[in-house]
């Protein structure tokens, strides 16, 4: 920040950098200008012009100060910092005028329009819009487009902001959306009606200033104001997404993206935002047993007795699954080891080194991807494990960044130089040193975990693991590993206590206790079943694939008989006889801190102490990505009528391009 | 106007020889990776060589360019002088309706054009040879009123000499462009007052329509394999 350069607005004098533009300018002194087109994390397009201010000495007309920077404005005749004015009557006048030709063609459907509400347009027009219209003439129709089971168009509504279009092609990286015509007859339009190809698509509702661009799940069942608004966090993948629930009574009507600089920006994926039909369906609300082969519900007390009788000395193991909290993880692995078990969290197979932070998480930040001058990407699908985490990678390339990728050939949405899928391109790849490894799962699932992972770490100093599931690193901190993993688990056990594990099959044999929150493949083996809370259901504390803690905030209450995950841990281990030493989550937690004190640190990313692994055995194998269906990829989800809707949509479009 | 492409399309667009030659020249005038900007001039290309703008002519030219189709819709849609319904196979008529022509009777030249063309403008006549649209200032006032064809103008036109322009093509023959009423360009109706000195030596024709007539084929202008290269070509 050199040469800041004095301006005077309103008054007020400010040093500011001379790249940054007026609009940014006057939010360093909290003066916020109206805007419909400006978006601070897309292009600037300029074209819906309520972002007008006066600038003294200048042209004798208003400027657009989005797209005005402070570097283009000219001192005053005695050297004078230049002056701007953003309420004087110029400019009030001239976002009147604005606003009125904005009305012209905006329909007054304000009562039936989902953006009622929380819409720029409505909130613009308190301050700057006319009472009456002096437009007599027929108002401007357009037909609506289909852009898939998400997003709902009232294109008459629109205000040609082509917001929506900067995002798609910048952010998302398709290339359908655009603006046709011009004057009155342009329109935002889909390429000859298609729909849009992009889990990212979700975001265009939020961008959307108007109601024109609308939530297809949410239609018509709530308004903005009677919904509670709980800050929380995202678990459909590793990255953490900041969300915001949005409940009305006990249901969760919509999922919203938090801004998170170091994470998610301002984006989620539509698995994120789409995915909270599926916390209405398939769901335990009850505790089972099986009886004569068949599950039936049962109370509390007796599914507890059940449990307790059935595992009195017998050898216990546990299996942490996806979707866990850390506390649940920490719980489960204090009773397991009171009572001599073993406790796996590894479902994948993929046995990370449980000690070597550095290893399993990395040590680079999401953050600092932007800066990177070269990204290897090892076998992973950013696009599809982590959308979010791809368009961060995207924009790195957009800025110039070298993006190249061993695995699976992938549709990244950018352009990357593409190495090879087989094992001896790892020792091929000439990176400078500080160039950013990201390595996923699917190169690790062939076994030779250590292997890859040294080689990863060979490549260059900076790496970062990403994670197919949101609470995979938190049990990894808090040790939820077994010698062996997850074979020597199953092998062993007699009694497993699957809290949450869905993806895993368990032969004939042991007698398995489920906990989750879903009817699923988990529940269908079990021979009792505890009903828990889903992640929107408990506070949490989850760690990202970046080793970043953050705590996810309770927006409801779990169904039926459903319980807390910690408390039915709790319950368990007391009627065991062996009680945890906490009786709520604070004294859990404290406990929890207490043990891995990085977890405590809330929001912030800890520092990994670098351990090169030294390399046991190498396998010659290709690195492939693993084929995970998108919108299947968890209980969740697979209970989500829209997601079902999506993956078949997916599957149509995998023939129709083979 | 809502300008959307046409329901009935080719099947398929390509350039010829000479004009993708031409058009890989064009793209050399912009810096790598910036060939997007040739767009306008590649499309107006393609809509010389068929008489409008197809679907597969807009994708092909975005192809070329290595752009999302979108992109070219976008430019395609946007400007009035590419047309994406069909034209006439001889002629599309184009009838400046802006204000010194329609002072000097534009008007009658668009009932003439409803009467022998098409009632709707933009729509090819029943024989599949004319259609005809209004399209603003034409640059030509002083010759008022006029129409563009092709590459020509043919100017101070009355309902006579408009409907013979009509009657010539229509047998095949080619009108000759310029003014129909014998003026040489835009000088005052009753001949020059001033710059005589020049008059003697000048050509039988000013420039443009002498050019079209050395051609001899004054539609035809737009089909590439008859025209120069007026752009700069290095071989």
């Amino acid at each position: 920040m050199t040469n800041l350069r004095k301006i005077i607005i309103d008054d007020t004098e400010v040093e500011v950098d001379p790249a940054m533009t007026l609009i940014q300018a006057c939010e360093e002194v909290g003066i916020e200008i109206p805007r419909f087109c400006y978006h601070e994390r897309l292009s600037i397009a300029g074209n819906c012009r309520m972002c007008l201010v006066e600038v003294v000495g200048g042209p004798p007309k208003p400027s657009a100060s989005c797209a005005m920077q402070v570097k283009d404005l000219r001192p005053g005749p005695e050297g004078q910092p230049p002056v701007i004015k953003t309420n004087s009557p110029m400019v009030r006048k001239a976002r009147e005028g604005v606003m009125e030709f904005l009305l012209i063609n905006h329909p007054l459907d304000c009562p039936i329009c989902d953006q009622g509400g929380e819409c720029d347009l409505q909130d613009q027009a308190m301050a700057y819009g006319a009472d009456f219209s002096r437009y007599r003439e027929p108002k401007r129709a357009n037909e609506d487009l289909d852009l898939g089971p998400l997003v709902e168009t009232h294109m008459t509504r629109c205000i040609s902001c082509t917001r929506c279009v900067r995002f798609t092609t910048e952010v998302a990286g398709i290339s359908q959306m655009g603006q046709t015509g011009r004057g009155e007859d342009a329109e935002i339009t889909s390429y000859l009606g298609q729909t849009l190809n992009s889990n990212m698509q979700g975001n265009i509702i939020d961008l959307c200033p108007v109601g024109a661009l609308v939530s297809k799940p949410y239609a018509f069942t709530a308004r903005s104001w009677e919904l509670n608004k709980t800050e929380s966090i995202d678990v459909m993948d590793s990255l953490g997404a900041n969300i915001r629930i949005d409940t009305k009574g006990r249901e969760v009507m919509r999922i919203l993206p938090r801004n998170h600089d170091g994470i998610n920006e301002e984006w989620i994926s539509d698995k994120t935002r789409f995915v909270w039909d599926g916390l209405r369906l398939q769901r335990l609300d009850t505790p089972y047993i099986r009886d004569d082969g068949k599950l039936r519900k049962a109370s509390w007390a007796e599914a507890i007795d059940f449990a307790v009788k059935n595992m009195r000395d017998k050898k216990l193991g546990a299996i942490v699954g996806d979707l866990n909290s850390v506390e649940a993880a920490f719980a489960l692995k204090t009773l397991v080891n009171s009572l001599d078990g073993i406790i796996e969290c590894r479902v994948d197979g993929i046995d990370f080194p449980p000690k070597n932070r550095s290893a399993y998480v990395g040590n680079v930040s999401i953050e600092e991807i932007d800066d990177a001058k070269e990204i290897i990407i090892i076998g992973a699908n950013p696009a599809n494990d982590s959308p979010v985490l791809n368009s961060r990678i995207r924009k790195a390339w957009l800025n110039g960044c070298k993006v190249s990728l061993i695995g699976d050939e992938i549709d990244l949405t950018f352009d990357y130089n593409y190495l090879g899928a087989d094992r001896d391109c790892l020792d091929k790849v000439a990176l400078s040193k500080d160039s950013i490894v990201i390595v996923g799962v699917g190169a690790l699932s062939d076994g030779d975990v250590p292997g890859i992972l040294a080689k990863c770490m060979s490549i260059s100093s900076r790496m970062l693991v990403l994670h197919a599931s949101a609470g995979r690193v938190g049990a990894l901190d808090v040790g939820c590993v077994t010698e062996g993993g997850l074979k020597t688990l199953l092998d062993g056990a007699e009694v497993i206590l699957n809290l949450g594990a869905d993806e895993i099959s368990i032969e004939e044999g042991p007698f398995v206790i489920y906990q989750g929150s879903h009817g699923d493949r988990g529940a269908h083996r079990a021979d009792i079943i505890f009903p828990s809370a889903a992640y929107t259901e408990e506070d949490g504390i989850f760690v990202n694939t970046e080793g970043r803690p953050q705590l996810a905030l309770r927006a409801g209450f779990p169904p039926g008989e459903a319980k807390e995950n910690w408390a039915i841990i709790r319950a368990l281990s007391g009627a065991l006889g062996k009680s945890l030493p906490y009786d709520t989550l604070s004294e859990l937690r404290k406990n929890l801190f207490e043990t891995v004190p990085h977890l405590g640190k809330l929001d912030i990313v800890p520092e990994n102490e670098r351990e090169v692994i030294n390399v046991t055995k190498i396998k010659n194998k290709n690195i492939n990505c693993d084929e995970i269906d998108f919108y299947r990829s968890n209980p969740i989800v697979r209970a989500s009528k829209v997601m079902a809707k999506l993956s078949a949509l997916n599957k149509i479009k995998e023939v129709k391009r083979l | 106007m809502l300008r959307r492409l046409h329901p009935i399309q080719p099947e398929a667009f390509v350039f010829s020889n000479k004009n993708k030659a031409w058009a890989n020249e064009q793209i050399k005038k912009f810096p790598k990776g910036r060939q997007a900007s040739a767009i306008i001039p590649l499309l107006w290309r393609a809509q010389e060589q068929e008489g409008w703008l197809s679907r597969p002519a807009i994708e092909y030219v975005a192809d070329f360019l290595g752009m999302n189709y979108i992109r070219a819709l976008e430019v395609a849609t946007f400007y009035f002088m590419y047309h994406l319904k069909p034209v006439g196979s001889i002629a599309h008529v184009q009838v400046c309706g802006t204000t010194s022509c329609m002072i000097c009777g534009s008007e009658n030249l668009m009932d003439i054009c409803k009467e022998l063309i098409s009632v709707e403008q933009n729509t090819v006549s029943e024989d599949g040879k004319f259609s005809w649209e209004e399209v603003e200032c034409l640059g030509a006032c002083s010759n008022a009123p006029m129409i563009q064809i092709g590459k020509d103008y043919y100017e101070d036109l009355n309902a006579e000499s408009f409907k013979n322009i009509i009657e010539t093509f229509r047998s095949g023959k080619i009108p000759r462009p310029g003014s129909q009423t014998g003026r040489y360009s835009s000088e005052p109706l009753k001949g020059l007052t001033s710059l005589k000195d020049y008059e003697s030596d000048k050509n039988q024709f000013n420039a443009s329509v002498q050019l079209a007539d050395s051609f001899g084929d004054t539609v035809k202008k737009i089909n590439p394999n008859k025209i120069k290269n007026t752009a700069v070509v290095k071989e």
